[in-house]
């Protein structure tokens, strides 16, 4: 008895370990680092996304240079504040020790001034401790304008908003005017006289533009209609290839064929191609569908338009046709699992009946499998609207000229180029020399991307549960 | 595992032509069956009378679900079974290769051990061999389903959901409407495998009564591990033993005067 009451109290830790306790605490830690990682990446892009809408102040700040002392008077919003080590403001302003002082840290914002044309940069980094006066000017607009980006100054007169007008004459903080051509306008705002109600109209306004209006300078500005179009016709071309293909595959592989070494080599094979890199598959979709199969398309069909291709070239079609190649594994197996869940016992009732495998298949089997089909198609989507290496291959363009689908015959044109958003991302990110100002397009674009995959996935889930239910006694046979 | 039983060999064939059948169905001719090198039936020869039922009783293993599942041709789902001998429906020979089975299905009619609806409507499940067999007008649809729900004593129970799902329903009334969907598309033999053993006695009841209602127009096989039940619904009664036919006749006869020792000790439940 005592014995036994030394050795437990001897070794507590052997005995916590012992107890399973620390493998539970290193799983549940494991789901939480996950969940944190994925929590902390949709609230990084939702935040920065949806601020941008937001109608921010405009400020008016006097500010002497740290390496001149003359004062300048700057106009903007500010997009981002931080601190700074001593060692980086040095660098950043070439002051020596002497003039630094002994603070060991240093305060400063990025101010959008936009004015490109005249300032030459539209952002600029203040020191905090070098600004002597900050105000917020009542009569401050914000020019939203078609060509070199953001418009700010001060006004005399009240512009109506949405009124047509002869253009916009802007007074600088520093001096000087600039003119706004009427047509040059897209829209614009005085901030710092809004109401809360102004302001959210403005901020859903900006939101609806971003959906349905094409992007201008270089992407870097205006909406991503083209790119979510050409992205939900593209899934919707590839799913109408893929979800045939994919179903009278896994039909014959788990139905018809005779179960042995090739057709577990086939299975195997299949699964494999679910891990090619999909830069693979863009590659082949550009060396086998467009200079193969659109390339005997341009000759048989468009011989008069040669050398210009036709088909020959990266469009719609090929992309899909790549895509529903990249997904045809996740519809395959899907199909399968969902075949092998329809009972033995359906079957043969079924076949019981006087009807032949085909109409088995066709009226019990399929039904019963279709949760499982749903599934794979939706998955299949979800995996097609993130692809982006394949498709930089096989038909996206970073400004296509026009949309696949217009009023000229034969209305969708497969053979055209197309905008697609995880390109578009991938575009504005990393190809426009103004990255401060991309960077709201960029983060609206991502969050527009991840919510559209976000809601393929939750409907693939409501949609099994609730074809599940309807078929739940059957999976108890 | 022949081993202990080998006096039982073809020169102790069952006699069957004392049985008195006047409207022979189903005719089995020194049938056999093998699945792989396992022999599973040995020898069997019988008669299926029509318009009456047929009962198959015996221990578990002995082939009387197999011997039924011959008779429409379901062992062919199983890879590797060959058979030997003649089985045939009104002379016409159905284990023939030539055979139309989905034909030969709908003249002989199976209900199983589990009641397996499809996973539709109650409508929708009866309808599922009428559809099969070509475009009926809707009116005669409803007409012949509710025809066969009336038959399968199920119409009342069910006329106000027709179109509610068949998993809805309780255990007994899913083997009903099964038997309904089975006697929809009229077949001349209905084959019954333990159709009563998934459920409660109430619902056995009520199937066995639907068995005594079905053999005026039906022939019926019925497979079955109770021995009461064999002796309340069947006029026949065949009993297997270890792949061969023991002893088949009236089951009046064959429970209360069993001419072998094996079908006596069986049917006093001596082993089983």
């Amino acid at each position: 008895m005592s014995g036994r009451a030394i050795q437990t109290s001897a070794s507590s830790v052997g005995s916590w370990f012992r107890s399973g306790d620390p493998w539970i605490w290193l799983t549940a830690s494991a789901v939480a680092i996950a969940l944190l990682a994925m929590l902390g990446l949709m609230a990084l892009i939702g935040v920065r996304a949806l601020a941008n809408f937001w109608p921010s102040d405009v400020v008016q700040i006097t500010y002497t240079d740290p390496s001149q002392r003359s004062a300048t008077v700057y106009l903007g919003e500010v997009v981002e504040r931080e601190t700074i080590a001593r060692s980086q403001y040095m660098e950043a302003t070439g002051l020596t020790v002497a003039d630094v002082g002994d603070a060991a840290t240093f305060d400063r914002l990025l101010l959008k001034t936009g004015n490109r044309r005249i300032a030459g940069a539209d952002f600029i980094w203040l020191y905090e401790r070098n600004i002597s006066a900050l105000t917020r000017p009542v009569d401050a607009v914000v020019v939203e304008r078609r060509e070199w980006g953001n418009a700010y100054g001060l006004s005399d007169s009240t512009p109506q908003n949405g009124s047509s007008l002869d253009g916009l004459v802007l007074w600088l903080p520093a001096g000087g005017q600039l003119p706004v051509a009427a047509t040059d306008v897209v829209r614009f705002w005085q901030p710092n006289a809004m109401t809360l109600t102004d302001k959210l109209t403005h901020y859903f306004g900006g939101i609806a533009r971003f959906l349905t209006e094409y992007p201008r300078e270089a992407n870097t500005e205006g909406g991503v209609y083209p790119a979510i179009f050409g992205t939900v016709l593209m899934v919707m071309i590839m799913s109408v290839l893929v979800t045939p293909f994919g179903v009278l595959a896994a039909l014959y592989l788990h139905e018809y064929a005779k179960p042995g070494p090739i057709v577990r080599f086939t299975r195997i094979a299949v699964n494999n191609l679910a891990g090619v890199p999909s830069i693979v598959y863009g590659v082949f979709g550009l060396g086998f569908f467009v200079y193969v199969i659109g390339g005997s398309i341009d000759q048989l069909f468009f011989d008069d338009r040669l050398p210009a291709p036709t088909f020959g070239t990266p469009g719609l079609l090929w992309a899909s046709l790549t895509l529903a190649l990249l997904t045809l594994p996740v519809v395959v197996v899907s199909t399968e699992e969902g075949l092998s869940r329809a009972p033995r016992a359906l079957r043969e009732g079924s076949l019981a009946l006087g009807a032949t495998k085909a109409e088995t298949l066709w009226r019990v089997v399929l039904p019963v499998a279709s949760p499982s089909i749903l599934t794979g198609i939706i998955l299949a989507v979800a995996r097609a609207a993130g692809e982006v290496a394949p498709l930089m291959l096989v038909g996206v363009v970073k400004l296509a000229p026009a949309l696949p689908v217009d009023g000229e015959f034969p209305f969708v044109h497969l053979e055209r180029k197309f905008m697609h958003l995880g390109f578009h991302i991938y575009d504005v990110g990393f190809q426009s020399p103004n990255i401060e100002a991309a960077k709201p397009v960029l983060f609206a674009t991502a969050l527009l991307l991840v919510s559209i995959v976000l809601i393929l996935n939750l409907s693939a889930y409501a949609l099994r549960a609730r074809l599940e239910r309807r078929y739940r006694g059957v999976q108890q046979s | 595992m022949t081993e202990q039983h080998s006096d039982l060999t073809s020169e102790e064939v069952v006699d069957t032509s004392e049985v008195p059948i006047t409207d022979p169905r189903l005719r089995v001719r020194d049938f056999s069956l093998w699945y792989g090198q396992d022999t599973a039936l040995r020898n069997v020869n019988m008669v299926v009378p029509g318009q009456q039922v047929t009962a198959f009783i015996g221990p578990s293993g002995c082939g009387k679900s197999t011997l039924l599942r011959c008779f429409n041709r379901m062992n062919d789902l199983i890879p590797d079974v060959t058979t030997a001998g003649t089985i045939s429906l009104d002379g016409q020979d159905i284990l023939s290769p030539s055979l139309d089975v989905s034909q030969l299905r709908q003249r002989v009619g199976m209900v199983f051990q589990r009641p397996n609806p499809f996973p539709k409507s109650v409508f929708e499940n009866v309808a599922f061999g009428l559809r099969l067999h070509g475009k009926l007008p809707q009116s005669e649809l409803e007409d012949r389903v509710e025809s066969a729900l009336r038959r399968a004593a199920l119409w009342d129970e069910v006329k106000d959901r027709l179109s509610d799902s068949a998993l809805g329903l309780s255990g007994g009334q899913q083997q009903r409407l099964v038997i309904a969907r089975a006697i929809a598309v009229e077949p001349q033999v209905l084959l019954l495998d333990e159709p009563a053993s998934a459920l409660d006695p109430i619902s056995t009841l009520k199937i066995e009564e639907l068995i005594s209602q079905l053999k005026l127009d039906y022939t019926i096989v019925i497979v079955t591990h109770n021995m009461q039940q064999a002796a309340r619904v069947s006029d026949f009664t065949a009993f297997l033993y270890l792949g061969e036919l023991v002893e088949f006749g009236l089951t009046e006869a064959v429970f209360t005067n069993p001419q072998k020792q094996r079908t006596e000790d069986y049917i006093t439940g001596r082993y089983g």
